[in-house]
């Protein structure tokens, strides 16, 4: 890759073992990755290749077993909490299931009101408070009035979505991560939701790594895409080289899963591959 | 959680087992005030006195008395003083005499008299009869003439100066007081125990202190087994390991080994209702950690968690806003279940002669332990074991029922 942008993200060897002995699941398996600031990165993969590990490695969720993550072309050091929490600042993720993403016991005002304490809102008055998170709901259609004083559960699944956009606003961390966060949601409000993650994206000027099975939707969006099969790497470039020019076997088989994705889509002609 | 509490108490077994439990619960509390007193003061000298309202001999000789003529009281008089085994000797001598066994029936008191009087002859010497045995037949009789014939019962008093008995009032067969004109009377539906207590006032002092014990332990084991369950479920690592160490160590060591260790190395004279609470609740907290601890892991990688910590929130602040309310209602289960058993574990412990200190208060282990240890059961003494083992049983059965109540209004696949 020729990408003149500085490193935001990147690894060298990273790897994630669950158990060990017989047990032994590696489920992140030496992988290296490059991810330039601005830029829009897919990872394409199966149920099961190891998505969602990465994803929590480079939250700094779960440990790093070998391997290191690089941070702005310094080792990520994320030992203490203190440092954790600077690190949270930068980057912050969407997740793939908006009703079980909130603390049912919290209203959403305390979500929103999190966001703005973090970013050392905690001294600001109650009414400015307010105004930003008025114009955070505004950002992504929905109305503060409404929400204040409601549960996350009263929300259709959209707007729950929606509010963790707001979330992400609110924040503007440097980088998101965005776990599958339209697999569960209809097909009218993926279109919406994507659109105000992109309104976002160049809002703000952050990284946005986009996590997803749908390898059409990771064409459209994309600049670079990585795709992932058993916890490896096995292609990875800009999205017109993977996709249009694809060497891996694997990553034919799934742009053949998802036919017809650079042309109109003609339900008639929809073949499934036989192939498991 | 208003919704929460609404569910619970449409729950018909959580009712149920609520409305038992506050009600002998107000009994507890209400019955002291209408009967206020040491529960420990023994009343009688004699032990396992029956249940019902005793006057005072003394008293109701000065009560006015007033002449009723009731049918059949003499018959019922003479029959409550031939007691089976007179009735027995009575046939026994009869057939010697050569009345045939067949006419005699002793549950039929007139027809067993008439015999007697036209039979019984005191000269009469049946072959093999001792003279005790002949004085005995001799003083029946005598018994039985001063029975029918219902002559008047002289009180005297004894003169201060010349020491002769002087007569101060004539009772008749035909008079009676009542109980109430008496001025000495006591009413003790549940008699007494072996110490000559007032087994009703003694048991609800004793129920008050054994759920006291009850609710001391549960909370104590309840606290402990969640701060450990959460923090080796959270935090995981080495501090799980090692909680779970301590947490195995202790499960295959029989807690009640342990208890009555600890009860016995205390002693006797240190051990009051506080120290027993505690002492159950130190060894009762085991199951608690280990369940919790399962429930926070499967809590700890779900997406709210992860948002939290992104969130930049504090460990603490995390396990207790993040992890404990998805957890709140299994905790209150297990308060419930461990409250009823640390009640079961104190009547089991005192059973032993290991609860507390018997001087002090009563605990329901304990008045079983005094029971058994004057063996109340032996004798046919039901008031001073039954109404304990009733009360305990009823106590944590509505515990229970409260549980399983809550068990189904949070676990839906329980729900019948």
């Amino acid at each position: 890759m020729s990408d003149t942008r500085p490193l935001c993200l990147s690894g060298k060897g990273v790897t994630k073992v669950f158990g060990f002995g017989e047990k032994k699941t590696v489920a992140v398996d030496h992988v290296d990755f490059e991810f330039h600031e601005g830029e829009l990165i897919s990872i394409v993969g199966e149920s099961g290749s190891g998505k969602t590990t990465i994803s929590k490695m480079l939250l700094g969720l779960t440990s790093v077993t070998d391997g290191t993550i690089y941070f702005q072309g310094k080792p990520l050091d994320i030992r203490t909490q203190k440092k954790k929490k600077e690190y949270w600042k930068d980057i912050q993720a969407i997740f793939q299931d908006p009703f079980s993403s909130y603390n049912v016991f919290h209203k959403i005002d305390q979500v929103l009101l999190d966001c703005i304490n973090m970013r050392g809102g905690k001294k600001l008055s109650m009414d400015k408070k307010i105004e930003m998170m008025t114009e955070a709901c505004s950002f992504v259609n929905l109305k503060y009035a409404e929400l204040t004083n409601k549960y996350p559960f009263e929300l259709s699944g959209g707007q729950m979505q929606r509010l963790m956009i707001a979330r992400i606003f609110l924040l503007k961390p440097k980088i998101l991560l965005a776990d599958e966060p339209t697999s569960m949601i209809d097909a009218c409000s993926r279109a919406t939701i994507l659109d105000m993650l992109m309104n976002l994206r160049n809002e703000i000027g952050m990284t946005i790594i986009f996590i997803t099975h749908d390898i059409g939707l990771a064409y459209y969006i994309s600049d670079s895409v990585y795709i992932m099969e058993h916890g490896k790497f096995v292609e990875s470039g800009t999205a017109d080289e993977v996709i249009l020019n694809s060497k891996a076997p694997y990553t034919k088989r799934l742009i053949s899963d998802v036919p017809k994705i650079y042309e109109e889509w003609d339900l008639n002609t929809v073949t499934f591959s036989t192939e498991s | 959680m208003k919704n929460t509490l609404r569910q619970v108490f449409h729950s018909p077994k959580f009712v149920a087992g609520f409305i038992i439990f506050v009600a002998v619960l107000m009994t507890l509390f209400i019955y002291p005030l209408f009967n206020p007193g040491n529960p420990l003061q023994m009343l009688a000298l004699n032990s396992f006195s029956k249940p019902g309202t005793y006057v005072s001999v003394y008293d109701s000789i000065d009560t006015d008395s007033i002449v009723m003529k009731l049918p059949g009281a003499a018959e019922k008089r003479l029959e409550d003083k031939l007691s089976m085994d007179d009735r027995l000797a009575m046939k026994e001598w009869l057939v010697t005499a050569g009345v045939p066994e067949g006419d005699i029936d002793t549950t039929d008191t007139t027809n067993l008299l008439k015999i007697w009087k036209e039979k019984y002859d005191p000269s009469i010497k049946p072959a093999g009869m001792t003279i005790a045995k002949r004085n005995y037949y001799k003083r029946l009789t005598i018994d039985l003439d001063k029975a029918l014939n219902s002559n008047e019962v002289t009180i005297a008093t004894p003169n201060a100066e010349t020491g002769a008995l002087e007569e101060a009032k004539k009772i008749n067969d035909t008079d009676y007081v009542n109980t109430k004109d008496v001025t000495n009377a006591i009413t003790l539906p549940l008699g007494t125990d072996n110490f000559g207590r007032d087994v009703l006032k003694e048991l609800v002092s004793a129920a008050r202190t054994s759920i006291m014990i009850g609710f001391i332990a549960g909370i104590i084991a309840t606290l402990i087994g969640l701060s450990t369950g959460l923090l080796a479920g959270y935090v995981g690592g080495m501090v799980d390991e090692l909680i779970l160490f301590i947490t195995n160590l202790f499960t295959v060591i029989p807690g009640f080994i342990i208890l009555i260790l600890i009860s016995y190395g205390i002693g006797q004279e240190n051990r009051g209702a506080t120290t027993v609470a505690i002492t159950i609740g130190l060894t009762s907290w085991t199951w608690t950690t280990r369940s919790v601890r399962s429930q926070v892991i499967s809590l700890r990688n779900r997406d709210h968690v992860n948002l939290s910590k992104l969130s930049g929130h504090s460990l603490p602040r995390i396990i207790l806003s993040d992890i404990l309310p998805y957890i709140a209602s299994y905790v209150v289960m297990a308060l419930i279940l461990q409250i009823s058993t640390a009640i079961l574990a104190e009547a089991q412990l005192s059973m032993l002669g290991l609860g507390p200190k018997t001087t002090e208060v009563p605990t329901l282990g304990l008045m079983m332990n005094w029971a058994m240890v004057y063996s109340a059961h032996t004798h046919g003494y039901w008031w001073a074991y039954f109404p304990v083992l009733l009360i305990i049983a009823l106590v944590s059965f509505s515990l229970n029922l409260m549980n399983t109540g809550l068990d189904q209004v949070f676990n839906p696949t329980l729900r019948d």
